[in-house]
């Protein structure tokens, strides 16, 4: 081994650099399937008056939506699998969203004419329950198998969810649990997203906390060393994840494995920079999310699907792509 | 100079460390040798405040390690374990920056840069910074963690058998590493080894270990003695001198 220092050329940083010529080729990708989705629904938004009033009722809020929901729920399934440390978990692996679900039939039932704002508050606390018991779950577990912890996750999520239709099933109150969990952005309008914007400050969190989240995600002991206090960000990473799954839960619903598909074709491409990745998971999110729910209003037009379904396919079929993979290389 | 008061922990009702009385002077290599199960690592795990300690003191240059703030204590000591498993993937490169977080808080500077490109070069791993850490092999693995621990400039740097894994071109290499960081960079680097020979080579000082205590500290010329080596690991050894310096024989 020699000791002279390779004369390369290009500076050496540590950081890759944010904006570049692709991240500016992604956001115009990014940027025209928004304006499609502007453009695709059943109503004809250039019948003058009407479509106009159509176009700032529907889908000018249900485009925000897609924004919002994308970006806040990949970033959420990016911030649990570094935290895990486990590439398969995300807010509908580990029961977290089902936890919102049960959140949201309690207020119903409870307090039927509750405001939006106290529906969201109790999904917002129930996910946050939801996934904190998840992560003690994982402290009793010894993670020998990095597939046990989706399945811990899966078992626990079914469990909540049957006690949920029980619930539902004994208040009549089935229909509302699966339009609900159906997510969809069909019901997106006017007056009835708003609190959407919510999530905006998860975002922003992740952004700003991207370094400490990363050393809480290498371990106690890395984040100790360098004086990161771990309980505080594991604690704060849940109650971020807690937010933007009870939100998006309340307004939009479920939306199946977005969190577990983008930041894991992010990463295959561009490693775990947290930081340098944050924009490509956001806009991988939004870009998902968007291309599936043009898809949903376009396969059986004029009707829609529920986005939850494409989502579900898609994300499926990435899931056991990823199981596949992780199984050839396992150690 | 690290000072530990009367500490005691008690692990389980037949584990315990304790009472250690011991102080470890500035500068050079200090080696914590003894048998397995001596609690060399949870001693040295409780130095760099990864385990709480049940009763007694700890100061690392004057600061009480249970008072002061973690986030100040990073500037002044870091510690490697031995076990280092993370899924995430990092290259060589973004591991050794996070070695700055206590200075940078994430925000590297054009120093900083300098910095992390200095130790990477120290540990021969300019052509690697580019390579995530699980494309390495275990030995260039470790010089990447070390790198890591060496950028976070701190007086004191604490590492639990570094040698752990290394074959004897890896683990020759990685001690003389250490003792020119302990001169050139003049830090205080207290090791955990398993091979008292790596200790009689390289330390300043040796610190022997049984059964949760301190039995002897001092200078390694005083440690290497047939008498005092063969009581700590109840095998016969002999010390001979060698031209080398100073070789224990216990074969």
């Amino acid at each position: 081994m020699n000791s002279t220092v390779a004369l390369t050329p290009k500076p050496r940083t540590s950081r890759a650099p944010l904006y570049t010529a692709k991240l500016g080729l992604g956001c115009l990708l990014v940027l025209i399937l928004l304006a499609l989705s502007l453009l695709t629904g059943a109503f004809d938004i250039f019948s003058g008056e009407e479509g106009r009033e159509m176009f700032a009722i529907s889908r000018v809020p249900r485009t925000i939506a897609l924004v919002l929901a994308g970006a806040a729920m990949s970033m959420s399934g990016l911030v649990m699998q570094l935290i895990t440390q486990n590439r398969f978990v995300e807010p509908s692996t580990t029961g977290t969203t089902e936890w919102a679900g049960l959140g949201l039939l309690t207020v119903l039932f409870f307090y039927p004419s509750a405001s939006i704002l106290f529906k969201m508050s109790a999904a917002v606390a129930f996910a946050f329950i939801g996934a904190m018991i998840f992560f003690l779950f994982l402290r009793r577990i010894s993670l020998k198998s990095s597939l046990i912890v989706p399945i811990v996750g899966i078992m626990l999520g079914a469990v909540v969810s049957s006690v949920s239709t029980f619930f539902a099933l004994q208040t009549d109150m089935l229909q509302s649990l699966s339009v609900w969990f159906a997510g969809s952005f069909t019901s997106i309008y006017q007056g009835q997203y708003e609190i959407l914007w919510i999530v905006l400050g998860v975002v922003i969190a992740v952004f700003i906390l991207a370094d400490r989240l990363t050393l809480a995600g290498l371990g106690e002991e890395f984040s100790t060393n360098v004086g990161v206090n771990y309980r505080r960000m594991v604690l704060i990473a849940t109650a971020l994840i807690a937010i933007a799954t009870g939100v998006v839960t309340v307004v939009v619903g479920s939306l199946p494995f977005l969190g577990l598909i983008v930041p894991n074709i992010v990463s295959m491409f561009r490693g775990d920079d947290l930081r340098s990745n944050l924009p490509w998971v956001c806009l991988g999110g939004i870009a998902v999310v968007t291309l599936c729910d043009i898809l949903a209003r376009i396969i059986i037009a004029p009707f829609e699907m529920p986005v939850s379904v494409i989502l579900g396919v898609l994300g499926a079929t990435v899931f056991v792509g990823l199981v596949v993979k992780g199984g050839a290389n396992a150690r | 100079m690290i000072t530990l008061k009367d500490v005691n922990k008690n692990y389980s009702s037949e584990v315990s460390i304790g009472p250690v009385d011991l102080e470890i002077p500035r500068g050079g290599i200090t080696a914590l040798v003894g048998p397995n199960g001596a609690g060399k690592s949870t001693l040295l795990t409780m130095m760099g405040r990864l385990l709480g300690i049940d009763q007694g003191a700890i100061e690392i240059a004057g600061m009480d390690i249970t008072t002061t703030k973690s986030k100040d204590l990073a500037k002044i000591v870091s510690i490697l374990k031995q076990e280092n498993h993370f899924m995430t993937k990092l290259t060589v490169r973004q591991l050794v920056g996070f070695g700055r977080f206590p200075h940078s808080k994430g925000r590297l500077t054009a120093e900083d840069e300098e910095i992390i490109s200095r130790y990477i070069d120290f540990l021969h791993l300019a052509e690697l910074e580019s390579r995530y850490l699980d494309e390495l092999s275990g030995g260039q693995r470790q010089r990447a963690y070390v790198a890591m621990v060496l950028a976070q400039e701190t007086e004191y740097v604490l590492l639990d058998e570094p040698l752990n894994n290394l074959d004897i071109s890896h683990s020759v290499h990685m001690m003389q590493h250490l003792k020119d960081a302990a001169e050139q960079f003049n830090r205080t680097i207290i090791v955990v080894l398993h091979d008292i020979n790596y200790a009689a080579r390289y330390a300043r000082y040796m610190c022997a270990m049984k059964n949760g205590k301190v039995i002897h500290m001092g200078r390694t010329e005083e440690l290497m003695n047939n008498q005092i080596l063969t009581d700590i690991f109840e095998t016969p050894i002999e010390v001979i001198s060698t031209p080398q310096g100073l070789l224990a024989c216990y074969h």
